[in-house]
């Protein structure tokens, strides 16, 4: 028992951040609703945040303040690093929402399969009206 | 004027030929004047370079000039040898005459996009002198792609889909071998022996084994698809779409005889007649250019149209010159050179004939040709000479090359090759021989519709000149012999 | 002064111009990206030269030292790339201008440009930074500015295609940031050249090799090896067509680049290419993409998604050098990643022309283009001609290259596999190249492009003519930047 302890449970911030990241990959992959899938986007990219900030955790170790008699205090240059990423995470997700509002406007849906659906009726309306074209200049050349 | 700058300039003029001819494109007349008068500058260019080398000397020896240095090793550059101006005296001589010929061909059939025409032949002699005077490799494969896709639109002139389908035959084998075999081999070339220059002796001796010199031999022999050697050789009879101008163009100013050039520089050049020697497998390319010879004969056989006759009998008479040269013996390799010279002004009169005869009474077929010799006596006289020099008949050119490649052959005892030529002249007479009986023995059967003579007047000529060229082949073999004798018998 | 910040600026000027873009009239937007994109090139091309006469370049960016402060380290290897970026970078700015006209709603421009600076911003400052999360962080710049730039496209593909781009890519991006943290919690630095040091020491670690698979899974989603490819042939097929130019030729160079720099600085050929089923991992993928891609490209009938499919080969032929792991692959890759700029560069905006006049890249809308926009076609077949490979252009070089560090390494079947994939290049350029030239078309009126994208389309196709000629500058950078790579091999 001791060794499940030690070497599995100890690292418990490493199975929750794994356990995150796996949910919001599998969410990106299996959702065909794109609001879902920036959704699982998110978590995913929260997982590596949770993963870096507990990085930086020292064990025993305080808040990264200087004061005196604090000697032992976590390493604050990774939160500093995912405050940074967290900004992207955001830009990325009002990016990905905006487009989806966008996407909205202009097929009336966002599910990616409906999507596909629709060009693919434009596709051949657009490939039947250039045949009918052909067809009628066709006519128009060979006399009656 | 140096032969320096001349061989630069033959280069630059079929070009600014080019460009004049696509600004004369609205007068007919300005614009065929200006095809003849480049053709005949660029005669008179390789004429300049031609007695330089052939005086000897200094001058003679100085004819290199590096234009361009890509990679280190890696360079663009010209120069002048006795076999290169051979090549480029034959297609830029058979230029004017094939000119001249055009210009009846073309306005008696009234063809469309003329100027086109004219502007990518002028482009195609460009190619072709690029891969005369190649100093290296790398230079003549720039060139000989260059060949390759100024004649594609010369196939697809006729623009119909028969056209176009023969063009994409065309171009896709020859593309598809260069990049596919004559590149690798090229690279393989620069990797064993670190430059791809043409160096009398070969850059290859004691570099690579014997396994991988045959291989590298078969790479070059089947990716240089010009030389049409089977199986690489069915875009010859697709491009056959092409007006007869231009199958002239391809059978025997240039495009053929830039694949056959080009194998003989490999073999003389990079790999060495000596170091060849010494490879036993080399035999196997032998085989198959004598296999070549006889299946393309037996083919011809069964044509029944001119055209596609006349491009079967290309196909073996190309692999004639392959097989001389891989006879590897200085009287083979004499044949050999003699018959580019010979092949082109016999073949090209065999095209100008048909042409004629398809511009006269539109007939395409040998059973149409039933008493022709009575309607039209100087082209099928000339027909009858160039097919004789094909069969290889006293006193044509064919006679005297197939007598130095026979001659060659004895020297090396290589009895296939005697067979091979043996059997393939009787072929060829099997074939040549009923086209000319029907021409003056028969009677035709039913009158032509419309009673015709002779072709237009520059046809006719051009046909006389070129026919005349195969008698003075004959006659006038012994400058030929001394001139190019330098290349075989060392610097 | 400003020889001294050079590097800083180059990252600073564009960045700075961004807003302003923005808050500009909007008539000036396009001027203000102009000059900025043609001054950072002029001071890029100062940079080669400092490059070239004093070695390395490092700034410290704030004047803090390296390993705390972040340090911007410039070698022939960034040089290149930081040229190929600038370069592509003005001259299809001039382009821009009527193509964006006509291919994105006109209130947006300034928004355009704005990002279009910003995605110059990401790419150089990947390029020049020497630490791993400054770079993470330039490459989320570009590629958030890059998703902008291709759902700018009137089309409303368009939009869905810089969607799928921004999952992938923010994946991608996750995957990098996952592998610099392992590394940082391994080593507590994220200089690339500490980090290099300091690797040695835990480079047994299970840690550090799971950084390594993340790090180069994230590069590869970004630079479209196969199979993790397929955002690209949308996202290029629907973007505003200077947005594909630009894009297809600097932004998957540079996470070539980028996959370049982690394999062989940060972690070193002895560590990365320690397992030989990495190698042969590499080979294999590269050549799956030169073979399958350029399969690809000839059934499309988008000519635009054709060039798309195209790159997904011509990057198989990088990643190819790359793995050959001698100094001639890696010579051809580097090569290969600059004169694959230029002739996707040329190809893109020639047909950005075509788009102009047709309002559509279907290869049927390329019928007679030989006669009617002669000039344009003419581009096109100098690109075609590089991307194939034909001797006196660009192409050529970087295939000669190639087929001769597979000869030195005696790997035979790779030789045929470049020639297959040359062949087959052949195959699909020619496609257009017929449709265009030997197919009439009812309208036979001229209809040439305007002068503003005419000239940039001719300078990139003629550069692929003068650098497969004169190939001295390109050459050199790339044997220096292969020599530095490989500086530490056996």
């Amino acid at each position: 028992m001791d060794w499940l302890l030690k070497d599995w449970f100890s690292h418990y911030n490493y199975w929750i951040a794994i356990f995150l990241m796996m949910i919001g990959f599998y969410t990106v992959i299996s959702r065909g609703n794109m609001v879902k899938q920036i959704v699982g986007l998110n978590i995913f990219q929260t997982s590596v945040f949770i993963l870096y900030i507990s990085l930086g955790n020292v064990a025993g170790g305080s808040a990264p303040i200087v004061r005196e008699g604090i000697t032992l205090f976590s390493n604050p240059l990774p939160h500093v690093l995912i405050l940074t990423a967290i900004v992207v995470g955001v830009a990325t997700s009002a990016l990905g929402l905006a487009l989806i509002v966008r996407i909205k406007e202009a097929y009336g849906t966002i599910e990616e399969d409906e999507i596909r659906e629709v060009d693919r009726m434009r596709e051949s309306v657009e490939i039947h009206i250039e045949d009918a074209l052909q067809d009628k200049t066709l006519h128009e050349d060979t006399p009656r | 004027m140096t032969a320096l700058a001349a061989m630069q300039l033959t280069l630059l003029v079929p070009l600014i030929g080019g460009l004049l001819i696509a600004l004369c494109g609205r007068w007919p007349n300005l614009r065929e004047a200006v095809t003849l008068v480049t053709a005949a500058v660029l005669f008179y260019l390789v004429i300049q370079v031609f007695t330089a080398v052939e005086l000897g000397g200094s001058e003679a020896a100085a004819l290199y000039v590096e234009l361009l240095e890509i990679l280190p090793g890696l360079t663009i550059a010209l120069h002048s040898e006795p076999l290169s101006i051979l090549f480029a005296l034959v297609a830029s001589g058979l230029w004017i005459v094939t000119s001249v010929y055009s210009i009846g061909y073309m306005r008696a059939n009234r063809e469309k996009r003329q100027t086109q025409f004219y502007v990518c032949f002028a482009v195609a002699i460009f190619g072709a002198m690029g891969v005369a005077f190649a100093a290296n490799l790398l230079t003549l494969f720039l060139f000989y792609e260059v060949l390759t896709l100024s004649t594609y639109p010369l196939v697809a002139h006729k623009g119909d889909d028969k056209a176009r389908a023969g063009a994409r035959t065309y171009l896709g084998i020859l593309l598809a071998t260069s990049i596919g075999l004559f590149l690798p081999a090229m690279l393989w070339t620069y990797f064993v022996a670190g430059t791809l220059d043409f160096r009398v002796g070969g850059i290859l001796e004691g570099k690579i084994g014997e396994v991988g010199a045959t291989l590298l031999l078969l790479m070059f022999m089947f990716g240089v698809g010009k030389a049409a050697v089977m199986p690489i050789h069915r875009w010859l009879p697709a491009a056959m779409v092409a007006p007869t101008p231009v199958s002239a163009l391809l059978h025997a100013v240039a495009v053929v005889k830039a694949g056959v050039f080009t194998i003989a520089k490999v073999v003389i050049y990079i790999f060495g007649t000596d170091f060849l020697l010494d490879v036993p497998h080399e035999v196997i390319a032998v085989y198959i250019a004598g296999f070549t010879i006889v299946a393309a004969s037996i083919l011809a056989l069964r044509q029944t149209n001119i055209k596609r006759m006349l491009a079967y009998s290309t196909i073996s008479q190309l692999s004639y010159i392959v097989l001389a040269v891989l006879v590897l013996t200085p009287l083979a390799g004499m044949g050999a050179i003699i018959h580019i010279v010979a092949h082109a002004v016999a073949k090209i009169t065999l095209f100008f004939a048909a042409g004629a005869i398809y511009t006269a009474s539109k007939k395409t077929e040998i059973n149409q040709l039933d008493g022709i010799g009575f309607r039209m006596p100087v082209t099928m006289g000339a027909f009858a000479i160039a097919a004789l020099s094909m069969i290889g008949v006293p006193p044509t050119g064919g006679f005297v090359s197939k007598w130095y490649m026979i001659a060659g052959a004895f020297q090396n005892n290589s009895y296939f090759v005697l067979a091979v030529l043996t059997l393939s002249t009787a072929l060829n007479a099997a074939y040549f021989l009923p086209v000319i009986f029907r021409a003056y023995f028969r009677r035709e059967s039913v009158a032509p519709p419309k009673p015709h003579g002779e072709a237009p007047a520059p046809m006719v000529a051009a046909i006389c000149v070129t026919a005349a060229l195969t008698l003075l082949v004959f006659f006038l073999n012994g400058p030929l012999v001394n001139f190019e004798q330098a290349v075989l018998g060392g610097p | 002064m400003i020889m001294d910040n050079l590097i800083a600026l180059l990252v600073i000027i564009p960045l700075l111009a961004a807003p302003l873009c923005l808050l500009l009239p909007a008539r000036w937007s396009w001027l203000l990206t102009t000059a900025v994109s043609w001054l950072v090139f002029g001071l890029t091309i100062l940079m080669l030269y400092q490059v070239d006469s004093q070695g390395i370049l490092s700034y410290h960016l704030g004047g803090w030292e390296p390993p705390w402060g972040i340090e911007y380290r410039v070698d022939a290897l960034n040089a290149l790339v930081a040229l190929i970026v600038a370069g592509i970078g003005a001259v299809v700015i001039p382009y821009a201008r009527l193509s964006v006209r006509a291919e994105v709603a006109a209130d947006n421009s300034a928004g355009f440009y704005a990002a279009y600076l910003l995605a110059l911003t990401g790419l150089l400052g990947i390029t020049l930074t020497g630490d791993v999360f400054n770079l993470f962080v330039f490459l989320e710049i570009s590629s958030l500015s890059s998703y902008i730039l291709i759902s700018q496209h009137r089309e409303r593909r368009a939009l869905v295609a810089a969607y799928q781009y921004l999952v992938m890519g923010t994946i991608g991006a996750t995957f990098l940031l996952i592998g610099i943290g392992l590394l940082y919690g391994m080593t507590g630095t994220l200089n690339m050249a500490d980090l290099a040091e300091r690797l040695q020491e835990v480079e047994q670690t299970r840690t550090v090799y799971t950084g390594f698979a993340f790090i180069v899974v994230g590069a590869s989603i970004k630079l479209a090896l196969f199979p993790l490819h397929w955002w690209m042939p949308n996202a290029y097929t629907y973007a505003p067509s200077v947005v594909s130019a630009f894009l297809a030729a600097t932004a998957t160079k540079v996470a070539v680049y980028v996959l370049l720099r982690f394999l062989f600085t940060v972690f070193g050929v002895e560590f990365s290419f320690r397992s030989e089923f990495f190698q042969s991992a590499l080979i294999f993928l590269s050549v799956a993409a030169v073979l399958v891609g350029s399969a690809l490209a000839i059934v499309q009938i988008n000519v635009k998604r054709l060039l798309a499919y195209s790159s997904v080969a011509q990057i198989g032929y990088m990643i190819l050098g790359l793995a050959l792991l001698n100094l001639l692959g890696l010579t051809a890759a580097t090569l290969h990643l600059f004169n694959h700029a230029l002739m996707k560069g040329a190809l893109f905006l020639a047909l950005g022309c075509i788009a102009l006049r047709m309002g559509a890249t279907e290869i049927s809308q390329l019928r007679g283009m030989g006669k009617r926009m002669p000039i344009t076609m003419a581009a096109f077949v100098i690109g075609g001609l590089s991307l194939i490979g034909v001797p006196g252009t660009a192409g050529f070089i970087s295939k000669w290259y190639l087929a001769l560090a597979a000869f030195e390494r005696g790997w035979w079947p790779l030789i045929l596999v470049i020639v297959v994939g040359s062949l087959l290049a052949v195959v699909y350029i020619w496609r257009v190249v017929e449709v265009a030239y030997f197919q009439e078309s009812e309208d036979q009126s001229r209809c040439e492009a305007p002068l503003s994208m005419l000239i940039p389309t001719a300078v990139l196709a003629l550069a692929n003519i003068y650098f497969g000629l004169d190939t001295r500058l390109p050459l050199y950078l790339a044997d220096s930047a292969a020599q530095l790579l490989l500086g530490s091999a056996p």
